[in-house]
């Protein structure tokens, strides 16, 4: 008995606030769930008017996934660079670590409050900068529809590039000297020593943060939501803010519990297709994954 | 992930050894090349955050949006703003400040309690179902939160609870998954003779927990605690769908809800944003330590 008086808390919580949640949401999904309103058993019909139906779903989809394409291939490289950098035995390195770790306690309400003047379209600092560098006709960042989200992947990139420097640093520093040691004396150049022992031990953390990253992204809500809150209609509706919106602006709850399932199921096999890919390509040192 | 949490020396600062490399005219050149990609990195997150500052101080109705712009106060000292930031009667955010920190005392005490109770066994007794329980931890750490809001809501609302603080409180009681994951497998480096000589000399199981487990513990229950009190600080959506009352807004929904008001004064923003992320900057120069440890070992392999 006495391991589980530790365990209860938690078995309470599962419970109540995961397990529980987890099959009323699918529940819910399958009724018309209303703040104040009878509930009434819909069967898939929330399903099908999100596939068929919902412009706004398909909107957020694409708003997401585009962020996801343009915003996970330049985290991953410019945070491997950065670590590449910070992993330099020289003078003061100590110092411009502290610097670039910064950002990533910020919250991601107070980035994007700085970043919404910072790329304001007349005179924010990014475009003067732009104009005085030769740019006429600098992009109006948020309100230009073809630029909001590539200016939402610049904010969330700026946030948390320190945070995957330091997981990249981790992972380089795991990295056995002798390694290298052993290439120099074989004669191996900078670059092939980083072709081929520092990109290949380096693989189990950039899968790490392949799948954080990913994740990172279907979930961005913060900075979407301080600088636009769907204000200004699609081209911020990123697929959370939509749920919420749908959920709590319009009190859809039932529909909303739809959406969450989609994001829970596109989450799911997100996670699983790049689990079954590791094997071809992320190197574990000790043979076992 | 590693069991033990990845030594921080090596990152903090630089590591002794010495490399047998012949200096040489290229490794001048290489040394030269990492200053300039250190300096632009670094400047890219030092520039903003000083023009941050400067309108910050910048008095009412002076052009905050310069060319060239500028990055640094030299112009305008009106520290005045910060304070009439704090007790604007419309966004007072001195009372967001302390609403949240009030909120943080029970969710980072709640967290470390839970987390600590729930790792214990499963890191340092033997039960039948150890292994089961384990695995949903582990399984639940994968489910997104925002995946369940809506019916946790209705869990809420049905409790009475929506328009308090209970739900972004209770559930820190219950314990968090990835928590309860990270000070386990750092439980389970603690060598076990020493439950085995506490329990010769008559100590009980919460004894052993109590006065040999928890203080060895202490690193990373540390991490948790900074990592717990970050996530709090800086969470949004939660308090978003909870709240409903001005009065009872955290410092992150203030400043969000700050960003809509019209005809806004950018320096007064810039001194709230400034205000809310004092904590957080204070506590990352105080507790370095664990804040980039704990990255740095939940990066690791799996």
């Amino acid at each position: 008995m006495v391991p589980w008086l530790y365990l209860a808390p938690w078995l309470i919580g599962a419970a109540v606030f995961t397990i529980g949640p987890a099959v009323l949401g699918l529940v819910m999904s399958f009724t018309n769930w209303n703040l104040g309103l009878p509930t009434q058993w819909v069967g898939l019909d929330n399903y099908k008017e999100m596939l068929t139906d919902d412009y706004r779903f398909w909107n957020s989809i694409r708003i997401t996934a585009f962020y996801v394409v343009l915003s996970v291939p330049v985290y991953l490289a410019v945070g491997l660079s950065a670590a590449l950098l910070l992993n330099q035995r020289v003078w003061g390195i100590r110092a411009f670590r502290t610097i670039l770790f910064l950002p990533s306690v910020l919250s991601g309400v107070a980035v994007a409050v700085l970043w919404m003047l910072l790329l304001n379209g007349q005179g924010g600092v990014v475009n003067t900068v732009l104009r005085n560098l030769g740019v006429a006709n600098p992009p109006q960042w948020f309100t230009d529809p073809h630029w909001a989200v590539p200016a939402i992947a610049i904010v969330g990139l700026w946030g948390v590039l320190g945070n995957g420097a330091i997981i990249y640093l981790a992972g380089l520093q795991n990295i056995s000297p002798t390694m290298y040691e052993a290439a120099m004396i074989d004669g191996a150049g900078a670059w092939r020593r980083f072709w081929n022992i520092t990109i290949p031990l380096l693989t189990p953390t950039i899968f790490f943060m392949l799948l954080i990253s990913i994740i990172g992204a279907f979930q961005v809500f913060d900075t979407a939501f301080t600088i636009d809150g769907g204000r200004s209609g699609d081209s911020l509706r990123f697929y959370l803010l939509y749920l919420w919106q749908v959920g709590f602006r319009d009190g859809q709850l039932g529909y909303a519990a739809a959406l969450s399932m989609v994001l829970l199921a596109v989450g799911t096999i997100v996670v699983l297709v790049l689990l079954k890919t590791q094997n071809r390509w992320v190197h574990y040192e000790d043979g076992d994954n | 992930m590693t069991g033990t949490i990845t030594p921080i020396s090596g990152i903090l600062g630089t590591s002794r050894r010495k490399r047998s490399v012949r200096a040489n005219a290229s490794k001048i050149g290489f040394s030269a090349a990492t200053y300039l990609g250190l300096i632009a990195l670094s400047a890219l997150v030092v520039l903003p955050l000083g023009w941050m500052i400067t309108v910050a101080l910048t008095p009412d109705h002076a052009n905050v949006f310069t060319d060239p712009p500028m990055w640094f106060p030299t112009k305008y000292w009106h520290w005045e703003n910060f304070i009439r930031a704090l007790v604007d009667p419309r966004r007072p955010f001195l009372l967001y400040m302390a609403n949240t920190t009030f909120i943080e005392v029970f969710v980072v005490l709640g967290s470390l309690i839970s987390c600590a109770l729930v790792a214990y066994p499963l890191a340092r007794m033997k039960f039948k179902g150890r292994d089961t329980v384990f695995a949903i931890i582990v399984l639940t750490m994968l489910i997104p939160w925002q995946a369940l809001m809506i019916p946790q809501f209705v869990v809420f609302n049905k409790l009475g609870w929506y328009g308090t603080y209970l739900p972004l409180i209770v559930p820190a009681f219950t314990g968090s998954a990835f928590f309860v994951f990270f000070i386990r497998q750092y439980m389970r480096t603690i060598p076990k003779e020493l439950d085995e000589a506490a329990r010769i000399d008559g100590a009980g199981h919460f004894r052993i927990f109590w006065s040999i487990i928890l203080p060895l513990s202490k690193p990373a229950l540390a991490v948790c605690a900074v990592f717990t009190f970050l996530g709090t600080w800086n969470d949004l959506l939660g308090p978003v769908i909870y709240l409903n009352r001005q009065d009872q807004f955290t410092a992150a929904v203030g400043l969000a809800g700050l960003v809509s008001v019209q005809n806004q004064q950018y320096n007064l923003l810039m001194a709230a944003n400034l205000i809310t992320i004092i904590p957080v900057v204070v506590l990352y120069f105080v507790a370095q330590k664990y804040l980039i440890g704990g990255i740095a070992s939940m990066g690791m392999k799996g």
